[in-house]
């Protein structure tokens, strides 16, 4: 039977064993891994270096998000950030000669009170003010843009206008890490799956090598991109974060022929709606409550996203749920990431992007790979450093962003 | 959906409760004492205990009392549900309460060892049989080989 099967198409990057010594180990093979170890090769020429990954490549959060990707955050500091990943996306499938189908269909962040209207109309002024493009849409606007949503005052939270920015979009997630991990593959990285970090080898307060199921690894930098891990393998190091990790739910309904135009998001009613290209709608929900590692999260969760896309989306009362899955994602409590210097010497951290850090993939890998090769922060990341926590100065993203992802 | 032994009303489901957080955090002793990177610690930093958790929660559509739990924050099985105001059931030596702690319903107070040193020793208990049965009654001990 097999000799009947075509021939395997070309493997996208080696699968190495792990050497005894590099000059940086990544620990984490996520987009955000992934994405720092190609920014080392290509803009610093570290190339010696490891991508450890325990289980296998874009298996944690990567393949698990709903691919949402846009800029219109409140803040300085985060449309500073959000808005250097948007321009790189638009390169990047050039720049990787990978064509993973980057969508700019435009994301719209609905109101539904008075409040919300508010908001949102700062946010467009705020964000128009740091270059990001940002309209305010009343209802009937709304309708033109997306004519399968609900506009009537019949529902509970009716459609009283939205946020909308064009240059928004979706790309295929899994295919944004296949195309990192081939370019970095061809810059030398070494990508080892299947390699979990267990504990860390230490001279004084300085890091000198990870110890792993497959071995130690002598190293002169770490850099952690563990998501929903980081706190554990913090604590493996000996220091604390501000994390919490959170199950994060999402769901595909079968495949349906184009109906939904754009992305929808609300932050009022939770729920977020696009269609990927194969057809499917693919649907986020919120956070479950408590702690939990289990990529798995409560049915009501789910049930609580569904009341409200049916509402919205009439249409999709129909629809059958295909599948529904769950990642761990690694919130603060000011709902902005950490990324830059640890505790430990020559130990880096790029964690807390929570339910939101897909977007920020190449701006997080471009801004930790700097800080990884100078030890220095980045201009982009250095309001997001430990420290904020410290010294006060934080960037509260909640609710200000609309729905966070 | 977690089905949650309320200490006071019975078997509820998880849609009744809301979630507090870890448990056993302590409002500091001497406020105007701390220093900043105290003052992070008490606001920001908590345990992420990948493993048995020890939390709060509250019935708040039912007898509106809080209560703590001792959770698998892997298999989400619940190993124990104590009054706030008591010490880890899994922790039998654990220190009386102690510092400005209350029982009161709506307290974030109530505390016992400072939260760094337990984070250390939990982590160990994570390698406790998750097969080990839920016991949900209020006040109970932590089921056998749960304790280590
Ligand atoms: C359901 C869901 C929907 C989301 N929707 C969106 C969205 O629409 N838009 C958006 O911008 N963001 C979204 N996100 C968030 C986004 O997915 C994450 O912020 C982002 O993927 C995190 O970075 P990462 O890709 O590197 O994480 P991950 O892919 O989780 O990578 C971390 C890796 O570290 C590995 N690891 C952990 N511990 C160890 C160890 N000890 N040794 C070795 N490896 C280890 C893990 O196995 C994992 O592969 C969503 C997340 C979820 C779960
Ligand atoms: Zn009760």
């Amino acid at each position: 039977m097999a000799d009947l099967l075509p021939e395997h198409p070309d493997f996208l990057w080696r699968n190495p064993e792990p050497k005894s010594s590099y000059d940086a180990v990544i620990v984490g093979g996520g987009g955000h891994g992934l994405a720092t170890a190609y920014f080392l090769a290509k803009n610093h020429g570290m190339t010696n270096i490891a991508v450890l990954e325990k289980g296998w490549l874009a298996g944690g959060n990567m393949a698990r998000n709903t691919t949402i990707i846009r800029s219109n955050y409140l803040w300085d500091e985060s449309a500073a950030i959000y808005e250097h990943a948007l321009k790189l996306w638009e390169v990047l499938p050039e720049e990787l000669e990978y064509d993973f189908l980057f969508s700019q269909r435009g994301v719209m962040n609905l109101a539904h009170t008075l409040g919300d209207v508010r908001e949102s109309i700062r946010r467009v002024g705020a964000n128009k003010l740091n270059g990001v493009d940002a309209e305010w849409l009343e209802p009937d606007q709304v309708k033109e843009l997306c004519p399968i949503l609900n506009i009537s005052d019949n529902i509970r939270y009716p459609v009283m206008g939205a946020t909308y920015q064009p240059r928004a979009g979706i790309a295929k997630h899994d295919h944004v890490a296949w195309a990192f991990a081939r370019k970095c593959d061809e810059l030398g990285v070494d990508i080892i799956q299947n390699c979990e970090v267990t504990g860390f080898v230490k001279d004084g307060n300085r890091v000198v090598g990870v110890k792993t199921n497959r071995g130690t690894i002598n190293t002169e930098k770490v850099g952690l991109c563990a998501a929903g891990h980081s706190s554990v393998l913090a604590e493996m190091a000996g220091f604390r974060l501000p994390i919490q990790s959170h199950p994060l739910q999402a769901l595909v309904s079968e495949l349906h022929e184009p109906v939904h135009p754009t992305v929808v998001m609300s932050n009022h009613v939770h729920v977020y709606v696009s269609q990927a290209h194969k057809g499917e709608l693919v649907m986020g929900a919120g956070v479950d409550s408590y702690n939990g590692y289990g990529q798995r999260g409560s049915f009501h969760v789910i049930e609580h996203q569904m009341a409200a896309a049916v509402e919205l989306f009439p249409i999709f009362a129909r629809a059958h749920v295909l599948r529904t899955w769950g990642g761990i994602v690694d919130t603060t409590l000011d709902a902005s990431p950490i990324v830059g210097t640890t505790p430990v010497e020559n130990m880096f951290v790029n964690c807390g992007w929570g339910t939101g850090g897909f977007k920020g993939t190449p701006a997080a890998g471009l801004t930790f790979a700097h800080t990884i090769a100078t030890g220095a922060p980045h201009e982009l990341n250095r309001p997001f450093a430990l420290e904020r926590f410290e010294t006060g100065a934080l960037i509260d993203e909640h609710g200000a962003a609309a729905v966070a992802h | 959906m977690l089905l949650i032994s309320c200490p006071n009303c019975g078997s509820r489901d998880e849609t009744e409760f809301h979630y507090g957080g870890q448990a056993h955090v302590p409002y500091p002793e001497n406020p105007s004492g701390l220093n900043d990177r105290e003052w992070a610690e008490f606001l920001f930093y908590r345990d992420n205990t990948k493993g048995i958790f020890a939390e709060r929660w509250l019935h708040s559509t039912g007898c509106r009392q809080w209560f703590n739990m001792l959770r698998d924050t892997v298999s989400y099985d619940i190993q124990s549900i104590y009054p706030m105001g008591a010490p880890r059931p899994d922790k039998a030596a654990a220190a009386p309460e102690s510092g400005t702690a209350s029982t009161a319903a709506d307290s974030t107070t109530t505390g016992s060892a400072a939260p760094s040193i337990a984070a250390t020793s939990i982590t160990s208990t994570s390698t406790a049989p998750s097969t080990a049965p839920s016991t949900t009654q209020s006040g109970t001990t932590a089921p056998e080989g749960a304790t280590k």
